[in-house]
This record gives structure tokens, sequence and C-alpha cells, in this order.
């Protein structure tokens, strides 16, 4: 098979490809790598990538394929290219979460996730590049530099997975997992035509995911069309005991994803997600699709989410704040010299380990968290969360599913979000709500920005465990919509 | 009768005896190599997640009932956020919202009975230890007891003597130590007091301003700090000055005090729900589980050795004072059947055992089948009193087993008719004239002959079973006359 038309397909289409032989996998990693050596310095996507060693392990994929009795009996994976993000461990390779804190740091264990994926025969080829400990929506903050958008290098592809999805959107990987805490899957999967799940809250395991805002937390895929991202979650979920929130969640049943029909479904569209830019155009759009399938599609007021920023910030913060606390010197990680005792080695090692956005996160945690603002900020914010969950159970005792813009507009420049810090805070609206009440949501190639001609998604929101349900929608859409993912990436040498 | 009063209320760390950790699966044990003992979750690693062992849950629910807590529901951890280089996550995870256990109260007898009431019960990890090299300046860090299990109980301000407290600390230790869910070795930190006092002038109703006194090693230094800090705050307070709410180190060797911090610098904790442990519910069928695993405790166990085993209350109350005396005694009585023989043995010789080697209860090495066994040697006439006496202090000191250690020192008294006839026999031969003069009605020769029989045995035979023999051989030789 030609190079360009092995790296058109998707991780399901090339997985099937290997296991029949039609192709190698040591092909499909060499390809990969090609275009990492043509393009990777335009894009920055990866932090870390081993070649010889992703080589070496396609090759025995491929003997594992040449001596198989029954091919269907291999892993589901088996052969394919696959790249991580920056803050889920794998043993014995650096793990930086984009922050100079961790430039040097080698785990001793794999992630949960990364465990799962490697059984499941995936090549993982490297990790990839994050704001600093996944806070950001950019991945401008990362200290090893932004990752541009693979379709256009002025501006940034989104974040805080901007590696992840950048990487699969330019063909140096065929999928990736990224972290979603406030929308760092699904935003820059909108920003680069790809589908991004944000999962379940607990039904992907957090042992090796370094903590950002633990209960919001999730890792999920990011790829090239829905059924990847279905088989990708099949593949990580479930109850681990090293992760006590961890919940055992049903695998997606594939045929009845591919069955789905949006006929007869009542969806709601949030009215205080809505906006006038170029997603609120993409949305009305999505809306009259579904009407045009046989969907009831109608606007739903959930006021509290007009709070959601304002909740999500201050409480992503306050655990931020001290889950970052053991950046400390002492142990591992970057450590200042010239200090004279031990409260001089804690502000020197955390003032200069730590990149701007990081800083201001961690002062908004300590002054939300401070016995002066507990009360009137984190406990408010606590109540306001129950309340967020509670609006989001009732719409979907009546709704089979929420539909909502993913972001206000395509991809940003580069530079422009650190102009204005809270309207880039604020640009986050669609996607919290679904972080806070811990639901899954799925972000959807589903039209252009006219000014740019840069893709950009919608969302799909279920009641917790609804993978399937936002997954057949998904699919649904991506059939009959003509954005099929995957075949229309950017880049071209 | 002073004229003023002081108030104290007590924080105490036990430790908990549990294998594993409270969130990971590293073992407890004390005084291991410097990190020796650390692994991911209490090393604080990135992307490590603590998990819950069940057991320190099982046991703060065991303490809470023993010490008449209402039991929480609904409980839940909480991050304490704060620096410190034993700290590896920059937060202890401990219970400030929603404690295992809150309401509950332990009876002292001063001889007069008097109600503690215990604010709060929760569970939390342990930091690890700094170890200062003088020589060097530098400061080397041991982070085993990390994740190491503690309760904490906290009173509330109910005691007015360091009298009231000692007693509270000796009920609550055996108590704990009775339910088998910490050491309380004050030495080895698994017992720890912090002291809350305050003062005020005999009749106010008012509370004080408290200082808080940690680096507490032993009941003695809790006393002599209460009664220190007492009359050093009384002094400030009768000569007009005002108390600073301050954190104080007691100095064991100066038995003086030092302000080690003011309250102003006092951390923010800035406590929040810990995301990472999911609310711990507890029903009522663990709670009655629990409840019927909990062992008989002190009170109980003597009310019982005096009604049902009729034992004089004296010795009941100091055999159900410790766990380890109250153990071997139900099991030395139920071996020998005889509760009263057991006592007599374990309040005689075993005591002096333990006083004279300054061996405390819980130290001590004896198998608890030992004395039980050497009780019934002795009854049965297989061994003197004498040698029953030296087994035990064999068992005692050096764990011997009385069997084998009376075959090792050949202690068993001879009581096979066989052989003890043929000595008798071999006596009557040996003393002619004296046997003569015994049966021509010379009686006080019997205990002649007795000797010298059991001088042919070596003293090794069971005086009844030899002066049978003898009476039998006697009244046969005057038959035959």
């Amino acid at each position: 098979m030609e190079k360009e038309k092995i790296l058109n397909l998707t991780a399901l289409e090339l997985a099937k490809a290997i296991r029949e032989q039609k192709v190698t996998s040591e092909e499909a990693v060499t390809a990969v790598f090609e275009k990492i050596d043509k393009n990777e310095c335009n894009v920055h996507a990866y932090l870390s990538f081993w070649r010889e060693e992703a080589l070496d392990l396609a090759r025995k994929c491929d003997e594992m394929v040449s001596e198989s009795q029954d091919i269907s009996a291999l892993p589901p994976l088996l052969g394919v290219p696959v790249a991580v993000k920056d803050n889920l461990l794998l043993c014995g390779k650096k793990t930086t979460c984009g922050s100079k804190m961790l430039e040097e740091y080698i785990p001793p264990f794999s992630a949960t996730c990364v465990e799962k994926l490697q059984k499941a025969g995936a090549v993982i080829i490297g990790k990839t590049n994050m704001d600093e400990f996944g806070m950001g929506a950019s991945t401008e903050h990362s200290y090893f530099g932004a990752t541009r958008h693979p379709m256009d290098p002025q501006r940034v592809p989104g974040g805080s997975s901007g590696g992840s999805s950048a990487a699969v959107a330019y063909g140096a990987a065929f999928a990736s997992l990224g972290t979603d805490t406030g929308g760092s899957i699904r935003q820059p999967a909108s920003f680069s035509g790809l589908v991004g799940l944000r999962p379940t809250y607990g039904s992907v395991s957090r042992h090796g995911l370094v903590a950002f805002a633990s209960s919001m937390d999730v890792c999920g895929p990011i790829t090239r069309g829905t059924a990847d991202a279905a088989a990708l979650f099949n593949i990580v979920n479930g109850r681990d005991p090293k992760d006590q929130t961890s919940i055992s969640a049903p695998k997606v049943d594939i045929s009845e994803m591919e069955n789905y029909s949006v006929k007869g479904k009542l969806i709601g569209v949030p009215k205080q997600l809505q906006n006038e830019g170029s997603s609120g155009k993409v949305l009305r759009e999505a809306m009259a699709f579904f009407t045009e399938n046989g969907a009831t599609v109608e606007e739903i007021d959930m006021p509290v989410l007009d709070f959601s920023v304002a909740i999500y910030y201050i409480l992503s913060s306050a655990e931020a704040s001290a889950n970052l606390s053991r950046y400390d010197g002492i142990r591992y990680g970057y450590r200042a010299s010239d200090v004279a005792d031990v409260s001089e080695l804690y502000t020197k090692t955390r003032s200069e380990g730590f990149g701007k956005e990081v800083k201001r996160r961690i002062l908004l945690g300590n002054y939300v968290l401070s016995s002066e603002h507990f009360n009137d900020c984190f406990r408010q914010a606590e109540r306001a969360r129950d309340m967020v969950k509670e609006a989001f159970s009732d719409a979907f005792s009546k709704y089979d599913l929420l539909l909502s813009p993913v972001a206000p507009g395509a991809a940003p420049l580069l530079g422009e979000i650190d102009k204005d810090p809270l309207s880039s805070y604020i640009a986050d609206l669609c996607t919290v709500p679904a972080s806070l009440a811990g639901i899954p949501a799925i972000s959807v190639p589903f039209g252009k920005d006219e000014e740019t001609g840069l893709p950009v998604g919608i969302q799909l929101m279920g009641p917790a465990f609804g993978e399937q349900e936002i997954l057949g929608a998904s699919r649904f859409l991506e059939k009959r919509s003509g954005f099929y993912t995957g075949k229309e990436k950017g880049v071209e040498a | 009768m002073t004229d003023h009063e002081t108030v104290v209320g007590l924080e105490v760390h036990v430790e908990l005896k549990t294998r594993s950790k409270i969130f990971c699966s590293c073992p407890t044990t004390f005084g291991a190599p410097p990190n020796a003992h650390i692994c991911e979750v209490c090393a604080g690693l990135p992307g490590a997640l603590p998990r819950l062992n069940k057991k320190v849950l099982d046991y703060a629910i065991m303490t809470a009932l023993a010490l008449n807590c209402e039991v929480t529901r609904e409980s839940r951890f909480d991050r304490k956020n704060y620096f410190y280089p034993d700290l590896p996550k920059g937060y202890q995870i401990s219970q400030l919202y929603a404690p295992i256990g809150r309401n509950g109260f332990l009876t002292i007898d001063l001889p007069l009975e008097k109600i503690i009431r215990i604010h709060e019960l929760h569970m939390e990890d342990d930091a690890g230890k700094l170890i200062h090299e003088g020589s060097s300046n530098r400061t080397k860090i041991d982070f085993s007891r990390c994740g190491v299990p503690l309760l904490e109980i906290v009173t509330e301000p109910d005691f007015r003597s360091s009298e009231e407290v000692v007693a509270f600390l000796t009920r609550l230790r055996t108590m704990l130590r009775f339910i088998g869910v910490s050491d309380c070795k004050m030495q080895e930190g698994s017992l720890r007091v912090d002291v809350n006092l305050s003062v005020r002038a005999r009749g106010d109703e008012a509370l004080g301003t408290r200082t808080e006194m940690k680096n507490l090693s032993s009941f003695r230094a809790v006393s002599k700090a209460i009664e220190y800090e007492s009359s050093r705050q009384w002094e400030i307070v009768s000569n007009g000055g005002t108390i600073e709410r301050e954190t104080r180190r007691w100095d064991e060797e100066k038995e003086q005090s030092f302000s080690m911090r003011k309250k102003e610098d006092a951390a923010e904790y800035k406590y929040f729900t810990e995301p990472d442990i999911p609310e711990i519910l507890v029903t009522e069928k663990k709670i009655d589980e629990i409840r019927s695993i909990l062992p008989e405790l002190p009170k109980e166990k003597c009310r019982r050795y005096i009604e049902k085993m009729h034992l004089p209350p004296y010795d009941a109350g100091i055999l159900s004072a410790s766990r380890e005396t109250a153990e071997l005694f139900e099991k030395t009585a139920e071996i020998c059947g005889d509760p009263k023989e057991a006592s007599n043995w374990i309040m005689g010789d075993l005591m002096k055992l333990l006083n004279d080697t300054g061996t405390l209860p819980e130290d001590m090495k004896i198998r608890q089948d030992s004395l039980g066994k050497i009780i019934l040697m002795v009854k049965s006439g297989k061994i003197s009193r004498a040698a029953g006496k030296e087994i035990l202090r064999a068992s005692f000191l050096e764990d011997a087993v009385p069997e084998e250690y009376a075959d090792e020192h050949d202690l068993w008294l001879i009581s096979d008719p066989k052989i003890l006839e043929d000595a008798v026999a071999r006596v009557l031969k040996e003393n002619e004239k004296a046997l003569t003069e015994y049966l021509s009605g010379k009686t006080k020769n019997f205990q002649f002959l007795l000797g010298q029989a059991m001088r042919l045995t070596r003293g090794k035979a069971d005086p009844g079973a030899l002066r049978t023999a003898l009476e039998t051989a006697l009244s046969r030789k005057k038959d035959e006359a």
C-alpha cells in the first residue's frame, strides 16, 4: 500500500489491514516517522518519541500476525502507531506534563489506560505536547514550546491535549489518548476535525494520570472518526483497584452503534450554551440535520449553566493547588539551587519550576480555599456544582441527548489567548458543564469556520454511562454529514 | 485547695496495628531501614492514587464503638494542606468534616467514676521522619512512616488534673490494646499525646486561652508538663498578664516547655474533601458485624472474673487490667480447670517474675498454654511444686516448653508403682533393724524409711505414691509377721 494511502486510514482500518497482511505494522510506523521527519518541526506535536523501539515492536507485531492461526484472536489494535499525552505515565519514558518541573522525570510505573492500550497491541510511538499540567486551552502553555495547528501554523491547535490532536491530524499517529478536565480532549478535537471523547468520570482509571483536578480528570481518545473512539474507549475503560473512584462501565456495542438512528430521539439544546459565532451557526446546522433525520430538537433552559465557568475555575484550581503541592524539589523533579533554607527551597523551586498559567491557578486555588474565602467561594461552588448535576439529571430524565457547540469558533491565533486570560476561561463555557457533572461528552466535526476554513465540531452530551448513546449519535451524524474525518487532513507535504 | 483550676483536653494519636499502610500495601513495620517501605503512593509520586485499607476502617469503627461514639454513616476524607519535607504529597489525608466517630465517652475511676467525653475520632495518614545530622548540618528524610495509619482521638476539655489525664490515658491504652487495634507504645511513637491546657480562677465559667503542648514521650512527661504549664499560665494570669495562643514543646530533660510557634504563624490548612477517595458508607450491618467481634473490655472481664469465676475483686481487677494477663489467666484457667489456682500462680509467681525483670505484661513472651500445663503437672503429681516454679521461670525467661523442659532437666517425679515398689523393697531389705523396730511398734521409723526410699529415688519419687507404696509394703510385712 502507498504511504499516503496508509496514512489516510483510521486506526481500526489500519489494524484490519495489518491483520489481513495488506500492510505491515513496520510500514505504518515507518510512514508515520517519515511524516514526523517532514512536518514535526512545524507542528511540534511531540515532546518525545522513540523510532527504533517502535520499529522493533512493529516487527514483533508483524511476526505475531504472520504466525497467527486465527487473526480474529489478535489484539484489536495490533501494530497501530498511537500517541499518548505527556501527563499519562509510561514506565521508563520521560513524563514531563509540559513542565520544567518534570523536565527529567522518568516514572517507575505506567498508567492503567496506557498499559491497556499496550495490551491491545498498539505501538506507542511517543508522548505529546500539552499545556503545562493540562492548564490551558491552546498548548501554548508548554515549557517546551507551543504546538501549532497542523492546518494553519499561525494558529493554536487547542488544548490542553493539543499535541495529541495535532499528531493524529497531521498523520503522526493513527489515534491518541488525551485527558480532559474542562474540555481538553473535546476542544482540540473540534479545532482539528477529529473526534474527541470525554468518557463518564470514573469509567477510565486515573491511575497514572498526573492529576490536575482529581474530581474532573478523565482520560479519553482523540481519533479519526467515531468508530475509533468507541474502540479505544472499550480498550481503556473498566474498574481499576488502583483508582477507587473508577467504576466498571458497560462496553459500547459496536454493531448497535453502527445501527443507531436519531429518528424518534428527543434532543435538548441548552439555551445557555448557544452563541452568535461560527460555532453557533454550525450548531444550528446540526439542529436542522437532526430534525431532518426524524429527531425532535428543543431548546432547553438550564440557568445554572451560566455559572459553569466560575464553578469550574474555583473547584479545579482548588484541587490543582493541592495536587501540585508535591512538586516541592525534595524528592524528584526540578530543584532550585543556592537556597538558604527549606522555605526558600520551596519558594524558589516552585517559582522557577512552574509556568505563569500554573502559578495563576495555584494562587486562585489558594485564594478560594483560604479561611477568608472558603465559604463564599469554594463551598458555594461545591453547592452550585451539585445544582449543575441536578440540572443535567433533570434534563436527561426527558432528553436522550444534549447538543451544544464545543468552543466559540475555530482555532484562535497564536498569542491571542494570553492577551486576555479571562476571556479564554469564558471560552470553556460549553465544555465545562459536562466536566462538572461527570457525564460523557463527545466532540464530532460538523462544519467549517467560513472565515478561516478550519473545522468546527459540535458537542453531544449524554447521561452518566451514556457512551453508547452519544457514540451512536456521533456515528450517525458523521456518516451522513459528509465530514468523515481522517480523509481530510491538513499539512500536506 | 488552690485558687485556680486547670482545664485540659487531649488530642491522642494512635498508630493502628494493621499489616499494611492506610492507602497502599507497603508494610507498617517499625524500625526498618530508612526508606525501605515506600512506594509510589506513600512517597507521593505523580499519578499515584490512594486506596483505603479496609482494615483501617474496621479498626476505626471498632475503636469508635469501644469509645461509645456515634459511628458516622457517611464519612469522608479531607485534604489538610501544608508544606513540610516529611510530607510527600504536600497534604495529609485526614478527616475534618465527617470524622468516622463522634460524641463518645470513656469513664475513669479516681476512685469516683468520672466521664470523659470524646469529641471525635478520625482516621489519617502519618508523615515521615526528619533525621537531623548535627555534625554535617544536613537533614535526611525517612519516608517509611508515611502512610502508617493513625487514629486521632480528640477529647472534650473535661480534665481538671494531671491525675485524671494519666488515668484516662492508662484506661484508653488498655482498651486499645484489648481490642487489638494498637500497641500504644509511647517510646516507639505508636501513642502520641498533645495536651491542650488553659487555667481559670476557681468558680469561673469561661475557659481561658489555651496552649497546645507537644513532644510528650511518656505518661510521666504528660503529668509533669501539665503541672508545669498550669503553674506557668497561672503565674502569668495572676500577675495580670495574658496567655498567648501557641504551640509549646516539652523538653523532658529540662522539665520545661518552650514556645514552638504562635497562633499567628499557624498554617492555614485549606481543608477540602479528598476527591481521590469516594465517600465511605458504613452500613448498620457493618456496625453490627464489628460489634459482634469486639472483644470483651476490661470492665466486663473484671465483673465476669468475680461473678462467674469467683475470684476476689482485687485479683480480678489486676488480672483484667492488661490484655496479656487476662488472656493468660483465661487460657490457664481453661486448661487446669481451676480459676483460683490459675489466679494464684499469676498473682504470685508470675507477677514476681514481671517485677523482678522489669517486664511489662505486653512484652511477656510466655506461651499462652504453658502455665496451665505446669499447674496440671503439679496437681497430678507429675512434678513437684518447686519444679513447677522452675519451669514457669524458664517458660517466662526463655520461652521454654514445659514438658520439654521437664524432660531435659529430669524434673519428672517417679510415680510408676513398679519402680517405687522395688525401691521400697530395697530399703526394707537394707534397713532390717529399722523395719523390725517399726513392726514392733516404733511407728516413727516410718518417716525414716520413707526418707531412705526417697533418697534412693534421688528425690524424684512422687511423695504421695511413694508413701502409698511404703504403707502397702509395711502392712504386708505386718501380715507376714
